[in-house]
């Protein structure tokens, strides 16, 4: 009764272990130090600003063209949301439906995998064709969404099944219905890989509803990816670079919040997620 | 001498004739999806009350039977009676029985109270009105700190404390332990033997105990049964008369060494023609 192994000690920080402050520290200076280098060069050189303009010249960019590039930023967020919510809530529930029927699975499987490795570009002009040049943004988001679809479905999928053997015996022991079955042991048994499949596929949501308006064009609202192909036309470098930071400011914001939920879900029990504390 | 090894096959040959027969297999048999004979001709009648062990080689089919007792897996012949149970709509016996499984089979996601709480969550059991019965397990077990650890900030045998917590969560009659501490260091391991005795004598449930543990089996049990080596059959039926309460003073007396060569012999002799096989 007295195997008390909980009281753990947490150490300041183990020796070998980098402290935080010194891991934000680092990448901050490091990229102070590019992008200072980069300003110094470009002015040194003479580099012509339709090559390679300056970060101060990105940044007046980004503020003279703010109303124009913030109107894109929230078209493309939009899309790359709803695309990847839909994609979450279609995976899963076909993940579910696969596992409830074997059938079901080895006859849809191998059409979501056709679905996935088909180059989304290839798909764009049907798409596109299907919904109308008058709904090139309902293209995007289908376009997005197929994407973003496939990895949420196969890690979800893979999670429900590596549903410990045990556990299983013990609720059937205890008589758990289909239904409880699923609550209470697959899909917090499949919940790291489930937030793996969102992790995964929130970067490529945005990847996709980029790549669609690169192929498909855009339609009333202008996302950042036309931005960037119509600034490039006019040699407007400076607001491509702007366009282009914003987007990948948009991918980080993504990934982050993404890697946020998984460690509220997970920090109390997941390997993954727990701090170690030996 | 007070025990005497039945010869095989034993054929439910009750020791403690007072008791009421709780579970009865008869002719019992298992043949794996591989063809493969797992059990055979099994009989053997619990008595309420009993803390049978049964002892085998690894191999021998002793948690197959367990699990085919506890309904986990079909059978291939023979009937599993529970004479004293009620039948539910389908006309399954309810089986009213705790199951500790080898491993402390615990959902890493869940608090300890509420991997206790599963059995009566999965029976439709408000946790407003299962608080009271699993705060009483958890303090049966002596884990009144730890209601709120996740399984991973827990040793090995505060796992398997939870693991015997939620089998007795449910109020069982039967009680049925698969190797249950094997997985555990000797320390661990006698205070939990001696725990699950305690809780046994002041429960009143039957306990079956499967273990490859001659001492274990000895010190725990008041009837070993032995089972031979694939396929299964039960070769032995040994009362172990000695008077409970046991502690630490049975354990070191020559009665219990006597007990554990008896208990010995019988099992070499299920060894017999699998030793090389098994290694």
């Amino acid at each position: 009764m007295a195997d008390n192994k909980t009281d753990t000690t947490v150490t300041a920080s183990s020796p070998g272990e980098i402290p935080r402050s010194v891991r934000l520290l680092v990448p901050i200076l490091l990229g102070i130090a590019v992008i200072g280098f980069w300003e110094f060069a470009v002015y040194y050189w003479k580099i012509p600003k339709f090559i390679f303009p300056a970060p101060s010249m990105i940044v007046q960019a980004l503020i003279f063209d703010l109303p124009t590039l913030s109107a894109s930023l929230w078209t493309t967020v939009k899309i790359t949301l709803a695309a990847f919510f839909i994609a979450s809530v279609l995976g899963i529930c076909a993940a579910v439906l696969f596992i409830q029927s074997k059938i079901l699975e080895i006859s849809l499987f191998p059409y979501a995998v056709i679905l996935q490795v088909t180059p989304v570009v290839a798909i764009a002009p049907f798409i596109l064709i299907w919904v109308g040049l008058d709904h090139v943004e309902r293209a995007l988001l289908i376009l997005a969404t197929i994407v973003a679809f496939f990895p949420i479905l196969s890690n979800t999928a893979l999670g429900l099944k590596s549903v410990d053997h045990n556990l299983r015996n013990l609720f059937d022991l205890y008589g758990a219905s289909r239904f409880q079955r699923l609550r209470e042991l697959e899909f917090p048994s499949a919940l790291p890989y489930i937030l793996g499949g969102l992790k995964i596929s929130g970067g490529l949501a945005l990847i996709g509803s980029v790549v669609a308006e690169f192929v498909a064009g855009s339609g009333t609202g202008t996302g950042l990816a036309w931005r960037i192909v119509e600034s490039g036309n006019r040699l407007n470098i400076p607001r491509m670079f702007a366009a282009l930071l914003l987007l990948s400011i948009l991918g980080v914001v993504i990934f982050f919040s993404l890697s946020w939920l998984e460690r509220i879900l997970l920090s109390k029990w997941h390997e993954s997620a727990v701090r170690r504390e030996n | 001498m007070i025990v005497e090894a039945v010869p095989p096959p034993a054929r439910s040959a009750i020791p403690n004739e007072r008791r009421r027969a709780l579970i009865k297999l008869n002719n019992l048999s298992k043949i794996y999806r591989g063809g493969t004979l797992a059990l055979s001709d099994v009989d053997l009648t619990v008595g309420d009350g009993e803390f049978i062990s049964i002892l085998g080689p690894s191999g021998c089919g002793k948690s197959t039977l367990l699990r085919m007792i506890a309904g986990l897996g079909g059978i291939s012949g023979g009937t599993i009676d529970w004479p004293q149970s009620r039948y539910d709509a389908h006309g399954e016996p309810i089986r009213d029985l705790g199951f500790v499984f080898q491993e402390p089979t615990l959902m890493p996601w869940a608090t300890v109270f509420n991997n206790i709480y599963l059995p009566l969550k999965l029976a439709g059991v408000s946790r407003r009105d299962a608080k009271a019965r699993i705060d009483e397990v958890i303090a049966m077990v002596g884990l009144e700190k730890f209601a709120d650890a996740y399984p991973r900030q827990l040793s090995g045998g505060m796992k398997m404390r939870v693991s015997i917590a939620r089998a007795l969560v449910v109020k069982p009659r039967v009680l049925l332990l698969d190797e249950p501490f094997a997985a555990l260091d000797e320390i661990t391991r006698f205070r939990l033997n001696n725990d699950l005795l305690r809780l046994w004598q002041d429960q009143k449930w039957t306990v079956i105990f499967v273990t490859h543990s001659v001492f274990e089996s000895v010190y725990l049990s008041n009837r070993i049964i032995v089972m031979s080596a694939r396929p299964g059959r039960i070769i032995a039926d040994l009362p172990i008369t000695a008077p409970y309460p046991r502690g630490e003073a049975f354990r070191i007396s020559s009665e219990y060494n006597e007990f554990c060569r008896i208990t010995s012999n019988e099992l070499s002799r299920a060894m017999v023609g699998v030793a090389e096989e098994e290694h």
